[in-house]
């Protein structure tokens, strides 16, 4: 009776996951270098003999597993968020994280500490995201309008920092370096990246996904989901912890990745009855694979000049934002 | 022992007293209206009693236990809050929502012992809601709302409910289910604590009356014996004439008392 009007619980996360597994091999097939299919397998089997091989294991392989790590932190991060502050606009960059994440990294360009040492820009990025998210928690604690607040303030005070080290940058060329890292790639990423951001994306992601049932009680409002035992602050605190690790990592080694923390949780909304702790896992996996297939994008649509992730994804789903605020108004009495 | 104890709350917020050395004494099986002008106290008492705000002065004791001093989920098992018009924030299913009221008797992981089908559907049918049941929750009418979140904190079989306004804004057959519902409840041996603006329904349903004047207990007591248009008098300036018995009671307004008078 209870399952009569839904799916059932499996088919989601099956139906997900098995889009993830189409998107990462396609990932793995799909490239600039033209292999063929034969080419890739042969170079998976024997990975330091050939060409082939090494574009599969030092440049495909590790591309592809960034964007897994980098889409799932972004779709999960974004679905708890929306749930926190029970805001269909909530994104992983409102509270700041990204923006911050941003100036570390670009922090590192300005002053070439990039050349001394090549993890500084990652390095750097992940201090900055940490610093912007405990930022907008001493200031936007105790309440729900006040953390969202406190987010776009600590944003524009990035933005503005931004802004600055763009016009006083020490040539054009840091300056070019600085922008388009903005936009983001997954291109020449190393294992070296991935190791580095890969165990604070992991804890990220773990403490976010701990949070489903706080997210649930607060479908029915801050006193209701305090009275059933949910303590506020501390969800607040390790929510923004938990995007702070996620999204801080995954922003400071491929820049700043929009929309798709947005976009995953409306897709899964509906297929999960609307309920704030089933949508983490499944827009964390679609989250992956919005990723992967907006990475393929960069990769298949030839250009002059490389198409950078953040355009992509930023083209895409601004329309989508427009659809979901048409959606909205529709919804609305 | 009481169910709650209360000795000496005071809440002061900019200066003022919201609640005044407000002492109580409540027992299960009584269904209490917080009675009182607007800004008299009534929310902050509740909210105060529930566990949900820390009173800078006095202290609740919830069966013999010190409110401050219990755990959290222990607290949520024990007692059920509603604030005034609660809503849904996400359009999910009725029975979704309702099932959110078990979150504090779940284990840490893991589903629920014994499976939360029969409690869910126990309390759905308690509160006419099998017809609604998977209808999302933000489509229900103010009425079906008001039984959904009654059902969403009964269905964790709480023995305090502490409700605020639970009639605000329903309809008078809406209004009449939903105390009706409330006195069911005490009947069960519950004690129920609940913020009412409509004197008639709180003379016709409640065992008690607790009136609240500027934050001070202006009276506490059976409501055959609280409830005088003395009473209401000093409570809320308003000349009032009271009529019936029981279940025909009825609280007249004939107007607003002359100052001094």
């Amino acid at each position: 009776m209870t399952s009569a009007r839904r799916l059932p619980g499996f088919v989601l996360p099956a139906a997900t996951i098995a889009l993830l597994a189409v998107a990462t091999v396609g990932s793995l097939f799909l490239g600039r270098v033209n292999l063929s299919p034969a080419d890739v397998l042969a170079g998976l089997a024997a990975p330091q003999a050939s060409l082939a091989g090494l574009v599969v294991t030092e440049l495909r392989i590790p591309r592809a597993a960034l964007a897994i790590l980098v889409g799932a932190s972004l779709g999960l991060s974004g679905a708890v968020l929306q749930g926190l502050l029970r805001n269909p606009l909530a994104e992983p960059g409102l509270l700041g994280v990204s923006n911050g994440a941003a100036l570390g990294a670009v922090v590192s360009i300005y002053f070439g500490i990039e050349h001394v040492f090549p993890l500084a820009t990652p390095l750097l990025g992940l201090a900055g995201a940490l610093g912007a998210g405990a930022l907008t928690f001493a200031f936007g604690r105790g309440s729900t309008l006040s953390l969202i607040l406190a987010g776009a303030a600590v944003c524009s005070l990035m933005s503005a920092f931004l802004a600055l080290a763009l016009n006083f940058a020490p040539s054009p060329y840091a300056a070019y370096e600085m922008s388009v890292w903005m936009l983001g790639s997954l291109a020449e990423r190393s294992w070296d990246h991935i190791f580095l951001a890969a165990p604070f994306i992991l804890a990220g992601m773990a403490i976010l996904a701990t949070m489903g049932r706080a997210v649930d009680a607060l479908a029915l409002g801050e006193l209701q989901a305090r009275s059933l035992g949910v303590h506020l602050d501390r969800t607040r605190v390790l929510a923004l912890l938990g995007v702070g690790l996620a999204v801080g990592a995954a922003t400071s080694v491929t820049g700043a990745v929009g929309f798709i923390g947005l976009v995953a949780p409306h897709l899964v909304r509906p297929f999960v009855g609307h309920q704030p702790s089933r949508t983490l896992l499944p827009s964390a996996l679609l989250g992956a694979v919005l990723l992967l297939l907006a990475d393929i994008g960069t990769r298949v649509i030839h250009t002059n000049t490389e198409l950078r992730l953040g355009a992509i994804t930023s083209l895409v789903g601004a329309p989508f934002f427009f659809w979901l605020v048409l959606r909205l108004r529709k919804l609305a009495p | 022992m009481s169910r709650i104890s209360a000795s000496n709350l005071t809440v002061r917020r900019g200066g003022r007293a919201i609640l005044d050395e407000v002492s109580l004494d409540l027992e299960d099986g009584a269904f209490v209206a917080v009675i009182g002008a607007n800004g008299a106290g009534k929310s902050t008492l509740l909210s105060v009693l529930a566990g949900l705000l820390k009173p800078e002065a006095g202290e609740v004791m919830v069966e013999g236990a010190r409110l401050a001093g219990l755990d959290r989920r222990d607290l949520a098992r024990r007692r059920a809050y509603l604030p005034q018009n609660p809503r849904a924030e996400w359009p999910i299913a009725v029975e979704r929502l309702v099932a959110l009221g078990l979150i504090p008797h779940l284990p840490a992981f893991g589903p629920l012992e014994g499976g939360w089908e029969p409690r869910l559907t126990e309390a759905l049918a308690a509160c006419d809601l099998i017809a609604q049941r998977f209808q999302p929750a933000t489509t229900l009418s103010g009425g079906e709302l008001a039984r959904a979140m009654l059902a969403r904190a009964m269905i964790g079989d709480p023995q305090i409910l502490i409700a605020d306004e639970p009639v605000s804004g329903l309809d008078p057959r809406h209004a009449l289910d939903t105390v009706g519902r409330l006195q069911g409840l005490a009947g069960q041996g519950k004690l129920v604590v609940a913020a009412l603006h409509d004197l008639t329904l709180a003379a016709r349903f409640c065992s008690h009356i607790l009136a609240l004047r500027d934050g001070r207990l202006a009276a506490f007591g059976p409501t055959a014996d609280t409830l005088t248009p003395e009473l209401i008098r000093a409570v809320f300036d308003v000349d009032a004439r009271i009529g019936g018995q029981g279940r025909s009671t009825y609280v007249d307004f004939l107007g607003v008392t002359p100052a001094g008078g």
